[in-house]
């Protein structure tokens, strides 16, 4: 970090850093400045040397080094740093309005009041949207779930769960953020639910990290994720699906319990879901692609709901 | 930068931020220490004037505002000073919790491009007296990379609206092809960077991946040759996330109906509006909502979604889609 052409920059803010903090320790200095403290003491020897034309004793900057401390006694009229560059402003610029977009690391607006000071101090030489950083769900959220994970705070979170299309509030204790598959994932205790669940951090669609602790119920065991994220559990609902050759990705999406090939090509699917609804939204959207052979129940009221769908129409 | 170069630039920044005169090559020469004096000799008035040169040169890189000019019309040559208004930073007063969050900010950037901007910032922050920390910030950030050989002079350019060229080798090809674009723009998304832009010979607007620029990206003109439209959106330019020849749906719900919430831009009494560019896609959206949703416009999407519909009860089984 003392890279030779590093050196000019520091120099030139070297003065007005130690007019702002008279008496500041060599070691401190050192550390803000990334160097060492032989490194900074030759930064001073030299400025010792400089000065303003004439160069009498009146003339050059004067510091005063009392033991460990530094303090300047005349700054030769470097009293302020050199403005941002316009690359300067723009490197902070987009990092803060990145920071701003990701929640829970810094207090949001503090971040936007240090932007508008930077561009203010930039003088209008911030070129707003030249440079972009998009984050994405997953990229924006596992910051602020890692920090609950660290800090052992409980999350509010507002969570789409696609298999009963619906969006919900819970309060849960984070336990692991794992990625499977190229999807992210927290592994909780939900509180509204009482049980361990996993949420997938695309489908997270809002987080507040909480002030109270974390507390999972003791002796929690973890799941193994070697069968994958979704595992099927006996006291879930068996249904036997008819799937058309074009949605034959039903039975990878859950673990089948069995496949059946049917003379006409289509499949026959036995699985256990956990939520009637993702059968019957799948059913719906399917277009006769995908009927349920069993339970009858389940056959005969996603029947009706589509004719109740229908007479809607016919209604209006 | 020897210790010796270092000291005669110091001084000659202090030379020229003392004077509200513009000083001549020859009153610099004599002011600043480090120069050699006037021998008389030619060779030694040419090795001062070469140094002269490169060091006024290396204030103009470092963004130092040095103006050239005359005091008067009776002067034969240019002189030089620095406007101590054009040179300090203003001042700039940053709370505790504003400074946790700038030093936080240049902790993202992850390589040198824009990492090193970042901390040269912050190095004149703290020289205007404000207290940034670069520790103590929570362990999980998001990570900036920017190490695309590319990215600075694209920066740059899309900074100062210089057209470009660059040879590009597009998905699944293997041969370059050489585009010149007016950038409008450098987007990361998803870790990878991308410019987006005017491109000149297609006569349209499109990206590039930087990853896929092979050699250097060369300036053709500029600053300020083109002019960047008011409204741009490089993450749409990018990642194609909503479409121009999209329509309109509104789509009446009921109960949770939590995907087709999702996909509304707006909600309004049960009614969402959704900007759609496939109607088979969005009918099996709405379908999939059963009695949850119905088309209110526009006419095709409803007889789409019937159509699923009257095929779920059984009257049609296995119509395709």
């Amino acid at each position: 970090m003392s890279g030779n052409e590093e050196r000019l920059p520091r120099l030139l803010a070297l003065v007005p850093y130690l007019q702002a903090r008279p008496g500041i320790r060599v070691a401190e200095a050192a550390a803000d400045f990334n160097i060492s403290e032989a490194q900074l003491r030759r930064d001073l020897q030299l400025l010792w040397m400089c000065g303003l034309p004439g160069h009498g004793p009146g003339d050059l900057i004067d510091l005063n080094f009392d033991g460990e401390t530094i303090s300047v006694i005349f700054d030769a009229g470097m009293s302020r740093p050199l403005r941002l560059t316009g690359e300067e402003a723009l490197a902070l610029a987009v990092a803060l309005r990145t920071l701003a977009e990701t929640p829970g690391l810094a207090d949001s607006d503090a971040v936007y009041r240090a932007l508008a000071k930077v561009e203010t101090a930039a003088g209008g030489e911030v070129d707003d949207g030249t440079v972009t950083v998009a984050l994405d769900t997953t990229e924006r959220l596992v910051p602020v779930l890692s920090r609950a994970l660290q800090e052992g705070r409980a999350l509010q979170l507002r969570y789409f769960t696609a298999a009963r299309d619906e969006t919900s509030e819970r309060t849960v204790d984070p336990l692991r953020v794992f990625v499977i598959d190229g999807h992210s994932y927290l592994e909780a205790w939900c509180r509204s639910a009482e049980g361990v669940r996993t949420f997938r951090v695309d489908r997270i669609e809002n987080v507040e990290l909480l002030d109270e602790p974390a507390s999972p119920p003791d002796g929690l065991q973890l799941r193994d994720l070697a069968e994958g994220v979704y595992q099927p559990a006996a006291e879930h609902l068996l249904a036997v699906l008819r799937v058309s050759a074009a949605y034959a990705w039903v039975a990878d999406y859950y673990p089948p319990e069995e496949v059946v090939e049917l003379p006409d090509g289509a499949l026959q699917v036995s699985l256990r879901v956990s939520e009637p609804t993702w059968v019957r939204s799948l059913v719906l959207g399917s277009g006769g692609q995908v009927e349920v052979l069993s339970p009858g129940w389940l056959g005969e009221s996603i029947r009706s709901d589509a004719s109740r769908a229908i007479a809607a129409y016919a209604g209006k | 930068m020897a210790a010796r170069r270092a000291e005669r630039l110091v001084n000659l920044v202090i030379c020229l931020l003392s004077t509200r005169q513009f000083l001549t090559a020859e009153r610099i020469r004599d002011a600043v220490p480090g120069y050699e004096a006037s021998d008389g000799s030619k060779a030694t008035d040419e090795a001062f004037k070469r140094m002269f040169e490169r060091d006024k040169a290396e204030l103009r890189d470092l963004g130092i505002p040095l103006e050239t000019g005359r005091n008067s019309h009776f002067d034969a040559e240019d002189g030089y000073r620095i406007t101590r208004r054009d040179y300090e930073l203003p001042a700039i007063e940053f709370d505790a919790a504003e400074a946790a969050a700038v030093g936080l900010a240049a902790r993202l950037w992850q390589s040198a491009t824009l990492g090193e901007p970042a901390r040269a910032a912050l190095m004149k922050l703290r020289a205007a007296g404000t207290d940034v920390q670069e520790a103590g910030s929570p362990g999980a950030v998001p990570v900036l990379d920017a190490s695309d050989p590319s990215l600075p002079t694209l920066l740059e350019a899309a900074r100062l609206a210089r057209p470009v060229t660059f040879d590009y080798v597009k998905a699944r090809s293997e041969t370059a092809e050489l585009r010149t674009i007016e950038p409008w723009g450098v987007l990361s998304w998803r870790k990878r960077w991308y410019v987006a832009g005017l491109d000149r010979d297609r006569g349209e607007p499109r990206s590039f991946r930087l990853s896929r620029i092979s050699g250097p990206v060369k300036f053709i003109g500029g600053p300020a040759a083109f002019e960047r439209p008011e409204k741009v959106d490089l993450l749409e330019m990018v990642a194609g996330t909503r479409n121009d020849e999209g329509r309109i749906a509104r789509i009446k719900v009921s109960g949770p109906a939590a995907t087709l919430r999702r996909l509304a831009q707006t909600e309004d009494d049960g009614v969402l509006s959704i900007s759609f560019a496939e109607t088979n896609w969005l009918a099996r959206q709405v379908a999939s909502a059963g009695s949850h949703a119905q088309v209110l416009e526009p006419d095709d999407l409803r007889d789409a979604v019937l159509t699923k519909l009257r095929a779920a009860t059984g009257a049609s089984v296995g119509e395709g889609e």
